[in-house]
């Protein structure tokens, strides 16, 4: 009887007069039991702002302790970020293995690292490029020095590798358009490299970056190459590195990033300025983009018969929010 | 008869195969041989008809006569067309002999466009063509909202920052930079990491560096007093003040200016030295 006659108290006052300071429901009580929809909304509402209160009381409560033990109090706890929460990869690479040393040295990016190779790159686009990924093309071509834009005319992309290897380039890069945009990057590398596509998007034109500086110059750039963890993240990282030459022009002070977080790749290009030795300042010229992996494909470009390294399958990859692969 | 179904259905009344335009009307039927409503090509207003019609590939040539009238279901008679282009207008011609001019003729001209269009189909189909994948609208939102997220988890100035510090302390960049607390830095690290003995031998390399920047210094208008070095702590606090003021002046200017080369680094490293009172004509030299 008085578990009943409970929620009808308190449901009757709903929409009356103030709720009390202290509303006491009964335990076997819940809010969503209500059926009267204004009246559920505003016990609702009453509930919430206790929980509001007890949460501002108990936190100056900690706050109190915690002045009071001054010294002695225990470190402030780490906030928990996706970073931190991230579902531990087994195929995180760890910087002394071994193994992964020993296949670094004899993939296919080996003869780069050696400095047998210089690279030359071919950029082109699919059918019918639209001004804007010209443009995109052209700026891309500034930006990885000894790069080449060449104007597709509906070739298929198996005939122009045969040619590409005998004309001695080293990494083929194209850039899928689709109304008016660039949406899609495809690199390979050429002599029977693996084979990755990305998804682009958010491309800014250097004409679109705001503060930017003048237009980059010859000098090669340094590579920054940031959280590339695990093995996939790893060789995907080597084919950006291989994409520079080998040695940076320090004189020219420009310096590319492609920076992973949580699957996705940013690219960036900057010039920077040391002003002491503790403070630098960038200045960001070039185009910038995000890439995210769709799939790696060992050998060159084969849709049909290749070998597949890694697809980008959703419904497995994509469940845990705090699962990532690169 | 015919003229008959004309009146009622393709002219006056209600015909559902007919399809009104401002200026034409169309008729939907599939076994019209022209494709417009006329007194001429309606199927079901001529008793006598033929068309061509292609399937898979190949094409077909109907007949419909008067005698097969009260018979639907053998209405049309079809009769297949050779795949050679000139043989099989010349069955066209062989089965529509004694057929009004207008029915022979027009059908010849469709089976001339149906040829056409196969042609190309066949010629489109070596081609490559471009595949077309639907986008799902709840990924694409989700995938956008994550990229967002993901750029603000990374603060991106900031790593690059870091990482470009990071590989000026470890020395990438050879003599290209010289800072004198850098370098003062690195040697008391390496001070306290090897023997003294050794750290004689810096000392001695400092007092170089010290007297190479001191030329450089003068080449400049500017002093380098001796005693700076020793005291090192006051001058890194110092150096802290004003180097904010100077940031604050600087960054103003920081889009506007782009940076220049190695003139301009000299700049920032004369200003750090100078006292305060050699600060106003600093100023206006960065502006």
């Amino acid at each position: 009887a008085g578990d009943g006659s409970g929620p009808a108290g308190s449901a009757a006052q709903g929409g009356g007069p103030p709720a009390p300071e202290r509303v006491l429901f009964p335990p076997t009580f819940s809010v969503s039991e209500i059926k009267n929809k204004q009246r559920r909304h505003f016990m609702f509402l009453r509930w919430k702002q206790q929980q509001r209160k007890e949460k501002l009381a108990a936190k100056k409560k900690r706050r109190k302790e915690r002045e009071a033990l001054g010294d002695k109090a225990p470190p402030k706890p780490i906030p928990k970020t996706i970073e931190n929460q991230r579902v531990y990869d087994e195929t995180t690479v760890d910087p002394n293995d071994e193994e992964v040393a020993f296949d670094e040295a004899t993939d296919e990016f080996a003869p780069y690292f050696n400095r047998q190779t210089v690279p030359k790159i071919l950029i082109t686009t699919s059918d019918r490029p639209r001004g804007r990924t010209v443009r995109f093309c052209e700026q891309l071509s500034t930006v990885i020095p000894n790069s080449h834009v060449y104007y597709r005319r509906g070739l298929a992309l198996k005939r122009i590798i045969p040619q590409c290897i005998a004309r001695d380039f080293t990494d083929l890069i194209v850039i899928n358009e689709d109304r008016n945009i660039p949406n899609g990057l495809l690199l390979c590398h050429l002599p029977d490299g693996p084979t990755a596509h990305f998804r682009m998007s958010s491309v800014r034109l250097r004409k679109e970056i705001k503060r930017k500086g003048k237009e980059p110059t010859e000098h090669a750039p340094e590579v920054i190459l940031n959280n590339f963890t695990t093995r996939l993240g790893h060789s995907i990282g080597r084919m950006f590195a291989s994409l520079f030459p080998h040695d940076p022009q320090f004189i020219g002070r420009q310096v590319a990033t492609f920076h992973n977080q949580r699957d996705y790749i940013f690219f960036r290009f900057h010039r920077y300025i040391f002003k002491s030795e503790k403070k630098v300042g960038i200045q960001e010229l070039g185009p910038r983009f995000t890439l995210k992996l769709r799939s790696l494909q060992k050998g060159t470009f084969d849709s049909k018969f290749g070998e597949y390294e890694w697809i980008h399958k959703r419904r497995e990859m994509d469940t845990s929010r705090r699962k990532f692969h690169l | 008869s015919p003229q008959v179904v004309w009146d009622t259905l393709g002219n006056r009344q209600f015909c559902s195969y007919k399809i009104t335009t401002k200026t034409q009307n169309f008729c939907r039927n599939e076994y019209n041989l022209t494709g417009l409503c006329n007194r001429s090509s309606c199927p079901l207003a001529n008793s006598q008809y033929a068309t061509i019609r292609e399937e898979k590939g190949r094409c077909y040539l109907y007949m419909k006569t008067i005698e097969r009238a009260p018979f639907p279901r053998r209405l049309w008679e079809r009769v297949l067309l050779s795949k050679n282009y000139e043989k099989a207008l010349e069955e066209i011609d062989e089965n529509l002999i004694y057929w009004p001019r207008f029915i022979r003729h027009k059908c010849k001209q469709r089976f001339t466009k149906i040829t056409q269009y196969l042609i190309r189909i066949r010629k489109l189909t070596l081609k490559r063509q471009r595949k077309l994948v639907p986008l799902r609208r709840k990924i694409e939102r989700r995938e956008k909202r994550r990229e967002e997220k993901a750029l603000v988890a990374a603060q991106l100035d900031n790593a690059i920052e870091k990482e470009l510090l990071e590989r000026l302390k470890q020395d990438t960049y050879g003599d290209i930079y010289n800072f004198p607390i850098h370098a003062f830095d690195k040697a008391l690290q390496q001070q306290d990491a090897e023997s003294e003995s050794e750290s004689d031998a810096e000392k001695e390399e400092e007092d170089d560096e010290d007297a190479d920047k001191r030329e450089f210094v003068e080449a400049d208008d500017s002093d380098l007093s001796d005693f700076e070095d020793m005291d090192k702590l006051e001058t890194s606090s110092e150096e802290e003040e004003e180097e904010e003021v100077e940031k604050v002046s600087r960054s103003k200017s920081k889009g506007k200016t782009p940076l220049k080369g190695p003139a301009r680094r000299k700049r920032p490293y004369i200003e750090i030295e100078y006292e305060e009172e050699t600060e106003p004509a600093t100023k206006t030299k960065a502006a």
